[in-house]
């Protein structure tokens, strides 16, 4: 289908992201010199001299398809995506911050002005209430370029555009990564709405999942500094929070292979829109007793539950709408 | 006394079948309060829903404690069937409670509708 | 006529920034702003985070070096609890942080900043980037080098359950020893470690450091500055990535202080910019004086370089043989121009894989005890550790609970951010005259900051 005057192109970009989802590509290793052969990367930042010029230079419609990853943070952010929107056929959400807003989607829990005010002036090596904020207009030499400012909220990637993929997880697995890049250059586009990943929930390819028993109860939720745990036997029959039973899988669980247990960055089964709501209903579900004091001092034994239960979807939920200043 | 006209029904057949995603979804849905009456315990039909109801509105308070939405904003408590006047009594404090938060925009920011799509 | 140039993206390092050049009407440059259009926010939604998360949850910051986040982090548990881990949990971490050091550098020398000065692309009239350099050095190499990475990184998702998302660190240890049954793969893996890093410096002193664009560009006082140097160094005095003290130098390369991170306040300070995001860091016993360079300029650099210049020495034989050979020819300590770090990068690869090696066969690795349970209630920790591009701080105060209640990150490039600033608007001056603006010439002023191998997101977080 692709000749070599007709490669496909594509196109990675970051919004507020980390560079991990980046790392997922550039861990394709060698194959990803053979994808330089296959594909025409046209927009890359990381490892590319093209400019914003060069793709805003694009017809529109073509790119084949670019990946978008990072959260929407700035408005230069929400622009940008909305001007590759338009040059790309297809528009693929990679990672959890495109996919849910990711941890910088905690953030939402406070005003933006709180946040600027907390880095920019409050922490102690810096312990100026006077200092300026970058976004201060008097206070900026005049050759400096316009600075984008922050969104009241951060936002996931589909809230700004319309999203045909979502490819989750913090970052997504390389293989994967590899399978839908590999796929789309041959041309087998994904369906509308395809998240690549498990339909089912972590605990299916976790290697603990033969000592999850059928009921769970605990009255005192423990924390990770306070025992040694069973490596061989499920988190949650321990008393530590795993939220695999409510966290898609596709990551072969290398959290669990590591000893460690589950926080959700895949994101929520299918048919659950809001990943918190069903890590509190699976919670909930394993809190024994029925007197409701009882009941509070088993809630109170979770350090953070919003951060514990939105710490990667809290931008994609009502909860996370962001604070009035 | 009257049942306060801003009450929305929704039945369900036991107070333990009101998971948290349907007390979120009810906010989306433009709710500013949620209140979520069962059976007492001992009283229920199911054995124990109204033990699951407990365990889910003291997690998700737990949870709203630490956003912006104000936990009284759920609100869990026991009124049975034949018990009419005790639900309007419920119903008009839950409002009056509400009331004095003031409508959930109040909590937070509204997402910025000017960025559209 | 007065013309603006705009570099937008700035391309093959981690993180946004853009470049934007002013222009007077000679042609010559009246004004260069370095602009960092990044922010996240992590010093104040980590408050009433629970402290044990913290090592994952501050990686975050930087999906490059997660793993530097996450040794910072886990430190800093330590010291919250008072908590000493076990031999072998030192050692796990050790192995971790100085495997991902090995090839975070090779990283950049191939894929980021390397490739400018392994393509010469203005005179082959090719663009720079991974697929240039692969040609550049060959198939065979670029394929050990693409292949060692693949390898180092699956070994530290042995160790730590994925490079990109480390999760093994607790307060008091890791949570899971390396297997005795892993012992040859590790040992194997290291060696050949070790085998690459020596060829790549061969390779760079063979065809790079003799050719263009490194030959001119090393001599060149338009690519240099003059500022003191910080980095953690051992008892020895040697470089050091896990554990150390922290030695500043001044330009003429006397001790201006060594200290423990736990005193970091005391020396060091940040400060904010309108117009970009990015807090440059600074000595707090001189003071900000501004981007400029010279003794009384609190301007210090972290890195590949400056902890050559810090150090005594390096602590294995190779390593420290490529140390010296490179202040042999430089001709002076510290060395100070800025495309040297690329050369130091190089050697810092090569004492990575030595140290690797070392570790590998240490028993204490394999051995099972690798976790110490806290036992005193968590106040305050302070955790350091070299990241590839410099030092990193971690400082969390928690409450009784360990729910964090304040923190403060001092991250790797925020050190070099006022010399990354210098550097720009140096070479900008110094290679845009009389109105002549050409795209090779814009490519070497991007050459002064890919140098550093800065990573922006950890810069402003």
């Amino acid at each position: 289908m692709h000749t070599l005057a007709d490669k496909p192109k594509l196109a990675f970009y970051w919004c507020a992201g980390c560079g991990g989802c980046e790392e997922s590509i550039i861990d394709l290793a060698e194959r990803l010199l053979s994808l330089h052969e296959k594909a025409d990367i046209v927009f890359w930042p990381v490892a590319l001299d093209a400019r914003h010029r060069d793709v805003e230079a694009l017809k529109d419609g073509e790119i084949d398809a670019v990946f978008i990853n990072g959260a929407i943070r700035l408005d230069a952010h929400a622009k940008r995506v909305k001007l590759l929107r338009r040059k790309a056929r297809l528009v693929l959400a990679h990672g959890t911050c495109a996919h849910m807003g990711g941890v910088i989607g905690l953030a939402n829990l406070h005003s933006t002005r709180q946040m600027l005010e907390c880095a920019y002036r409050q922490v102690p090596t810096l312990s100026d209430p006077n200092s300026p904020l970058p976004g201060d207009a008097d206070k900026m030499p005049p050759e400096a370029p316009l600075l984008p400012d922050l969104l009241p909220a951060v936002l996931p990637l589909e809230k700004i555009i319309r999203v045909d993929a979502v490819i989750p997880g913090c970052p997504p697995p390389p293989e994967t990564m590899d399978g839908v890049i590999e796929d789309i250059v041959h041309g087998h586009l994904p369906e509308k709405g395809t998240v690549f990943a498990h339909r089912k929930a972590l605990c299916h390819e976790c290697p603990l999942r033969s000592s999850k028993p059928e009921k769970i109860e605990i009255t005192h939720f423990k924390r990770l500094f306070e025992i040694h745990w069973d490596p061989e036997v499920c988190f949650l029959s321990q008393g530590l929070i795993c939220l695999g039973p409510v966290t898609r899988g596709g990551c072969k669980a290398r959290c669990l292979q590591a000893n460690m247990p589950c926080r959700g960055c895949f994101g929520p089964t299918e048919k659950v829109d809001d990943f918190g709501a069903g890590a509190m209903a699976l919670i909930a579900s394993m809190m024994a007793g029925k007197d409701e004091s009882e009941l509070l001092e088993t809630v109170e034994s979770i350090p953070d539950p919003a951060g514990l239960f939105y710490r990667y979807a809290l931008a994609a939920s009502f909860l996370g709408k962001g604070v009035l200043s | 006394m009257e049942t306060p006209p801003n009450i929305r029904e929704v039945r369900v057949m036991c107070s333990g079948q009101v998971g948290p995603d349907m007390i979120l979804k009810a906010f989306t849905a433009g709710a500013d309060g949620v209140l979520i009456l069962g059976c007492e315990p001992g009283g229920c039909h199911y054995r124990e829903g109204n033990v699951h109801a407990i365990k889910r509105s003291l997690l998700v308070q737990a949870v709203f404690e630490q956003t912006p939405v104000h936990k009284k904003r759920v609100h869990l408590d026991w009124v049975s069937a034949g018990q009419g006047e005790r639900y309007v009594q419920v119903a008009n404090k839950m409002v009056a409670s509400v009331r004095e938060l003031g409508p959930l925009t109040a909590d937070l920011q509204e997402r910025g509708a000017h960025l559209g799509r | 006529m007065n013309r603006r140039i705009l570099i937008d993206p700035i391309t093959r390092l981690e993180g946004h920034g853009k470049i934007d050049i002013r222009l007077d009407d000679a042609g010559n440059v009246a004004s260069v702003f370095f602009q960092v259009p990044d922010f996240k926010g992590f010093e104040k939604f980590c408050q009433g985070r629970a402290a044990e998360e913290m090592p994952t949850l501050t990686q975050k910051i930087c999906g490059v070096c997660p793993t530097a986040h996450h040794i910072a982090g886990v430190k800093a548990l330590d010291d919250l609890f008072g908590v000493t881990p076990p031999k072998a949990a030192q050692t796990i971490r050790e192995l971790m942080h100085t495997a991902f050091i090995f090839e975070d550098h090779l990283l950049h020398f191939f894929y980021l900043g390397g490739p400018d000065i392994l393509v010469n692309g203005a005179a082959q009239d090719k663009p720079c980037n991974v697929f240039a350099a692969v040609e550049e050095v060959g198939k065979a190499m670029g394929d050990r080098i693409i292949r060692i990475r693949k390898k180092v990184r699956a070994l530290n998702a042995l160790i730590s359950g994925s490079a990109l998302y480390p999760v093994c660190g607790l307060p008091g240890g890791v949570s899971k020893p390396v297997a005795q049954t892993s012992r040859e793969r590790i040992v194997k893996t290291t060696a050949e470690a070790l085998e690459v890093a020596i060829q790549v410096l061969n390779f760079f002193h063979e065809k790079v450091e003799h050719r263009q664009p490194f030959k001119q560009q090393h001599n060149d006082p338009n690519f240099s500055l003059q500022t003191y140097y910080m980095g953690l160094v051992d008892q020895k005095g040697h470089v050091t990535f896990y554990d150390g003290k922290l030695r500043v130098i001044s330009p003429a390369g006397e001790t201006f202080a060594l200290f423990p991170a736990q005193a970091y306040l005391q020396h060091l300070k940040e400060r904010t910019a309108a117009g970009t995001y990015m807090k440059p860091l600074y000595l707090k016993k001189i003071g900000w004086k501004g981007y400029t360079e010279g003794p009384d300029s609190g301007l210090y650099r972290v890195g590949p370089l400056a902890r050559l210049n810090v150090a005594k020495g390096m602590s294995t034989p190779l390593a420290q043989l490529e140390y010296e050979r490179l202040f042999n020819a430089v001709g002076e300590k510290p060395a100070h121009n800025t495309q040297l770090y690329h050369w130091a990068r190089l050697i810092e690869v090569l004492y990575a894989a030595e140290r690797m090696v070392a570790l590998s066969h240490c028993d204490d690795l394999y051995d099972s005890r690798v976790r110490r349970l806290p036992t005193h209630s968590p106040s305050e920790g302070i955790g350091v550790c070299e990241a590839p591009r410099g030092t990193l701080i971690h400082h969390y105060q928690t409450d009784e609970r360990a729910i964090v209640q304040r923190l403060n990150l001092l991250v790797a490039t925020q050190n070099n951010a006022g010399a990354i600033c210098l550097s720009v608007e140096k070479a900008a001056r110094s290679l845009i005259r009389n109105g002549i603006v050409t795209d090779h010439l814009l490519h070497q002023v991007e050459m002064a900051y890919r140098a550093y191998d800065p990573c922006l997101a950890c810069a402003t977080h």
